[in-house]
């Protein structure tokens, strides 16, 4: 049995009830639906949004950060004056204003195999709205061990990717990606970054997907993967298949439940200690601030080169992570090294590097060159 | 001449370009041409026994080589081929993102320090 609606709910969904694929039992549907959105960032915040305002029923949000300010480019959900408040909660209160009708379950902790498939059993879709890979393959399994259709879209930069894997019906995530890249092969992140409207044309794209899915009207990306480029303004479509040996849907599937997901990625989900090389590799920027006074010391930058517009230290030698590998040799193992980026996570990267090539006296900058600017110098700025 | 497209987390190794003109009648073929152009991009698309890596999906028009013949999928002027990665990103953040590189290899996979 479908709710009825309110007068209230017949107004406010008025433009909704106006179309023929939707109308009133259409809204009613709406009404009777849930979402579960994993990730309350730069993806989570339109799919939240436009399904909170689309009247879906109730809505759980999975997330387990705080709102900074650095996240307001592309988090739309969140605001100013959210800044420092869970994300979960941040995002609530702005669901619960566009729409008080529904009801919003919010989920303050990550997403890992212990809790996922309980989170995930009471919702009708899940949106993958996630940062890391970990976390990707943990959201494909649930959905296919729970037969719930995900909602997948990631980006990088300008691209973005669209799927609705539902392996009742066609591919799942693992048919297209079997595994994840070896950590030591991801194509350099290290320059990162993405366009802050480019969440938002791709997660309304989910959203609109979640919608057609739980309305059942008109074709959604089963079995298609949609490739967008904001450069190119280019929208490409190829068709993906059930792959017969997928390890999870496929008639031959030996993995049958959740696993450790960070090993099988070889990458962590969540936030480890941030920018830091290991035990006795890091060097803190007091510590440097006072070596400095007293040793001549090789200041390695390894961001990239707009970045140093943004703050530099004087007599760094920059050579950006990804060419590392390459210009070795414009380096001296000999020399007594200190190794740096925007916050300690890529130089730590580059000390590994520099170790298994040799480089013995090197020293990862922890906390960075943003650490530099809050405790050192503060008239550098942090981004 | 067949336009292959490069995904822009793999123009780094393309000099930014984010097409490149390949020639070949097969897959195998064009792909060699297209490491012969641009040696960098080998390592991310290629394992040390030079086969494509399973995370890199290579498509013709609309169809994964996967689900044609392979490597060995003939193409023809005017096919228009995609590199499709697997990419993680929700927003970026820097500390969740393990980012990872790997030192050139020579063939059959030994560092080069």
């Amino acid at each position: 049995m479908l709710p009825e609606l309110s007068h209230e709910e017949i107004l406010r969904y008025s433009r909704h009830l106006l179309i023929p694929e939707v109308g009133l039992e259409g809204q009613r549907k709406l009404r009777n639906s849930s979402a579960l959105i994993i990730g309350t960032g730069g993806l989570g915040s339109p799919v939240a949004l436009y399904l909170a305002a689309a009247g879906i029923g109730r809505i759980g949000l999975v997330d387990y950060d705080v709102v900074d300010s650095s996240n307001l480019q592309r988090q739309v959900i969140h605001g100013t004056s959210t800044i420092g408040k869970l994300k979960v909660e941040s995002a609530r209160d702005k669901l619960m204003d566009l729409n008080p009708d529904i009801q919003v379950d919010v989920y303050n902790e990550p997403y890992t195999s212990e809790n996922a498939l309980r989170i995930a059993k009471d919702y009708d879709i899940i949106l993958d709205g996630t940062d890391n890979f970990p976390t990707r393959y943990l959201t494909n399994d649930v959905a296919v061990f729970l037969s719930k259709p995900n909602v997948y879209a990631s980006i990088y930069r300008f691209d973005g990717q669209v799927s609705v894997f539902y392996a009742k019906e066609g591919p799942c995530y693992r048919c297209l990606f079997p595994e994840p890249p070896p950590p030591g092969l991801v194509p350099s992140c290290a320059e990162g970054g993405v366009l802050g409207v480019l969440p938002g044309t791709i997660g309304t794209i989910q959203a609109t997907e979640a919608l057609k899915v739980l309305l059942g009207i008109g074709e959604p990306l089963i079995g298609k993967l949609l490739l967008y480029n904001a450069l190119d303004m280019s929208f490409d479509f190829v068709r993906l298949k059930k792959n017969p040996n997928c390890r999870v849907c496929g008639p031959n599937a030996d993995i049958k439940e959740l696993i450790d997901y960070e090993e099988f990625c070889g990458v962590p989900s969540h936030d480890h200690e941030e920018g830091s090389a290991g035990a006795g590799r890091d060097i803190t920027v007091l510590e440097l601030s006072e070596r400095m006074k007293t040793h001549h010391l090789k200041l390695l930058d390894v961001r990239e080169p707009h970045e140093l517009e943004i703050s530099k230290l004087p007599n760094a030698v920059n050579i950006p992570l990804g060419q590392l590998a390459a210009r070795l040799s414009e380096l001296d193992s000999a020399d007594e090294m200190v190794i740096f980026c925007k916050s300690g996570s890529r130089s730590a990267r580059g000390l590994e590097l520099l170790a298994s090539a040799g480089f013995k006296k090197v020293k990862n900058l922890k906390g960075g060159i943003n650490s530099w600017a809050k405790e050192v110098d503060k008239n550098l700025p942090v981004y | 001449m067949t336009v292959l497209r490069i995904p822009t987390p793999l123009r780094p190794y393309t000099s930014g370009k984010s097409e490149v003109k390949v020639s070949g009648s097969n897959i195998s073929e064009a792909l060699t041409d297209l490491t012969s152009q641009y040696p960098n991009i080998k390592p991310h698309i290629f394992n040390e026994g030079d086969e494509l890596r399973p995370f890199v999906n290579l498509f013709v028009g609309e169809h994964n080589i996967k689900d044609l013949q392979g490597v060995s999928t003939p193409i023809q002027d005017g096919d228009k081929l995609m590199l499709i990665p697997s990419i993680a990103g929700g927003c970026y953040c820097e500390g969740k993102t393990r980012i990872n590189l790997m030192l050139p290899t020579k063939r059959g996979g030994e560092h080069v320090t």
